[in-house]
């Protein structure tokens, strides 16, 4: 047992990296497309991010920077266990600045600052399968994919106008990929489907449980799904952030009291924290030095 | 006014000594010992080492003891340490035909070679509560019989030589075993990978299949033809050698199930058989299994898929207790992003309708006038 304390630089065994590296080149040799690997058993739970884990722990090298984001938020409970988990087992340098890290791990949104050259964007997957709920079978499934049988997808979109008037999927909406396979984004809301359109970074989607990796190589093209007569819009908010003032960019909804009071305040807390030290201030907002003290 | 949620990490490090303390319990009890644990829960022992695919007694109590006892935490402590273990081969075959058997019972037959052998089983006991056992009573020292030199002959044989069942299912000469924790898995399945998949399933989900078969849901007539349970010697052949060498043994389960026949034009009619085999004394366990490994081969008999416990895809991807209590417990995770996005969409729906409801409202106003 006095094994127990020695692990290997970023957690996994070499011959377990180089496994997830061949899925990951295969994954960014055709976009979109669901390359299946020998998941490992991480030491936290499936569903919490195994599988952007081992992406991560595949691609990190010593001089990486490191930013976790859960929600978009660097400070949630899970982004702060895998940043932690990735300094144990790393020692890599971690960052909560967007422009400075190297590999971005994250979980349910993109940041809203571009990403740019020579970053990666590592997304963690819980259902890597678009059509899985429309067909539960991956024998099926992977059919339909060979095939490029996406009729089905369409008819549920169309069956959400029909009943709602719009299309009722809010995250977790699917894109196609380079015209060819329909791929699920995970469930990052869909305000953020256009960032991944031409993204001058590179995209890797792991999922742990479900054993598969893909990929969006820089300059994808990546289209959400929609009809002529009804376009694919994003989510648009009324009122700016009210700590940084920020508009066209993805709010969480804050509840202050049992009396119906609300406010919006950017979910990419570092974007919304850099803002306000360059000075912009929302109605609520209060000048970044004040609040740290 | 809105204060940024920070802190997480604080939080993180005192909820684990909070449960550190909860753990440990009142200080003035002494502390459980990992050989406690590992002698006098053995079945849980026997659990754990079963659904983490690891046979280390005393790593298994140390997981339970870490785990206050939470099974499927305990099998999840010991899966995430053997998955770093590097894996310098493969075992032979164990030969269950050789097992040093601790207990042994047939339902098929009354008396055969080998005998009935009941062992430490809970079979028979009424459940009483004892009250001896609040208090550390001697216990009597077991009477045992000396065991018998010859292999003890499994009853699946014993049919077999009549030709009355169908024979040990054998795979191409050429066929590497799979390994599940090594290849992700491919529907549909090998029976060899499947199996691996059901040895490594929670015993709660195959035994409410197993029942499930029971009571007419893909019913297939299961007979219990043998349980064993006893020490294997595990060989590996090592090729610098030449021959196989013994590793050690392990504890077995197995169970043999005889069910309903099959037969065609050109064959008579035979028995057919489900397997089970767990590691540690768990016969719950190799039951489910072996009926679940029954009706899982439907298609290979040309039976009708009609039932949960037949759907290869629907038994294999949800029987895994780890995977399974990690998605389900993920929602607990923070999804304020897409409950915001969903937010936006009921409100947006909700207010056109409400805005249509009016107009008509109106246009009937009008309509009155």
């Amino acid at each position: 047992m006095s094994g127990l304390a020695t692990y290997n630089f970023a957690y996994l065994d070499e011959q377990t990296k180089r496994m997830i590296r061949r899925a990951i080149l295969k994954a960014i040799a055709i976009p979109g497309y669901q390359v299946p690997f020998a998941s490992r058993e991480m030491p936290m739970p499936y569903g919490w991010g195994t599988g952007g884990v081992q992406v991560t722990a595949a691609i990190l090298g010593p001089t990486d920077v490191l930013k976790v984001i859960d929600q978009g938020a660097d400070d949630t409970t899970n982004a702060v266990s895998i940043r932690a988990f990735f300094q144990k087992v790393a020692n890599v340098e971690v960052t909560t600045r967007t422009k400075d890290a190297t590999i971005i791990q994250t979980r349910h949104r993109i940041p809203e600052e571009k990403l740019t050259e020579g970053q990666v964007l590592v997304y963690q997957v819980p259902i890597p399968e678009p059509l899985r709920f429309l067909e539960p079978r991956e024998t099926e499934t992977r059919k339909m994919h060979a095939l490029s049988e996406y009729g089905l997808m369409h008819v549920k979109l169309y069956e959400d106008i029909a009943r709602n008037g719009h299309i009722a999927t809010t995250y977790a909406y699917p894109v196609k990929v380079e015209g060819r396979y329909v791929m699920d984004p995970s469930p990052t809301p869909k305000f953020d489907n256009p960032k991944m359109h031409m993204s001058e970074a590179l995209q890797l989607f792991g999922a742990g449980r479900e054993k598969r990796i893909y990929a969006l190589p820089p300059f994808t093209d990546v289209v959400s799904l929609d009809f002529d007569d009804h376009p694919f819009t994003v989510q648009s908010f009324e009122k700016p952030c009210a700590l940084c003032g920020a508009e066209g960019v993805y709010l969480d909804e804050v509840v202050l009291d049992d009396r119906g009071g609300r406010m919006f305040v950017c979910s990419d807390t570092d974007y919304c924290e850099d803002r306000r030290a360059q000075g912009f201030l929302g109605d609520q907002g209060v000048p970044l030095k004040e609040a740290a003290e | 006014m809105y204060v940024a949620v920070k802190g997480g990490e604080a939080a993180i490090a005192n909820a684990h000594r909070l449960l550190a303390d909860r753990r440990r319990g009142d200080r003035v009890i002494p502390a459980i010992g990992i050989d406690q644990i590992e002698s006098q829960l053995s079945l849980a022992v026997d659990r754990v080492m079963a659904e983490a695919s690891l046979y280390d007694p005393s790593l298994a109590a140390l997981a339970i003891k870490q785990s206050r006892g939470d099974m499927i935490e305990a099998i999840f402590l010991l899966r995430a340490y053997r998955t770093t273990l590097p894996r310098f081969g493969y075992s032979e075959p164990v030969d269950t035909a050789a097992m040093r058997i601790e207990r042994r019972v047939s339902a098929t037959y009354k008396d055969l070679p080998g005998g009935q052998l009941l062992g430490p089983t809970f079979d028979y006991t009424h459940r009483l509560l004892d009250p001896a056992l609040q208090t550390d009573e001697a216990v009597e020292t077991p009477l045992t019989r000396t065991p018998s030199p010859e292999n003890t002959s499994r009853v699946t044989d014993i049919l077999n030589g009549e030709g009355l069942i169908e024979p040990d299912s054998s795979m191409d000469a050429d066929h590497q075993p799979g390994d599940i924790t090594r290849t992700p898995l491919d529907f549909p399945m090998t029976r060899d990978t499947r199996l691996q998949a059901l040895a490594r399933g929670d015993e709660g989900f195959l035994l409410a299949l197993a029942y499930s078969t029971q009571r007419g849901y893909a019913r297939t007539h299961p007979f219990a033809g043998e349980i064993r349970i006893g020490m294997v010697e595990v060989e590996m052949d090592l090729p610098e050698l030449g021959f196989s060498v013994p590793l050690g043994e392990v504890r077995l389960t197995e169970c043999q199930s005889v069910n309903q026949f099959k037969g065609s034009a050109t064959q008579p009619p035979q028995f057919t058989r489900g397997y089970g085999l767990v590691f540690g004394q768990s016969e719950r366990k190799a039951m489910a299994m072996s009926l679940v490994d029954r009706a899982l081969r439907a298609e290979e008999f040309g039976e009708d898929i009609v039932a949960p416990a037949q759907d290869e895809e629907f038994v294999i991807a949800h029987s895994d207790n780890v995977q399974a209590t990690g998605f389900v417990e993920h929602l607990k995770l923070p999804h304020y992003v897409d409950f915001q996005a969903e937010l936006d969409l009921v409100r947006r729906m909700r207010a056109e309708q409400g805005l249509a409801h009016a107009n008509t409202q109106s246009e009937q106003k009008e309509a009155a006038e």
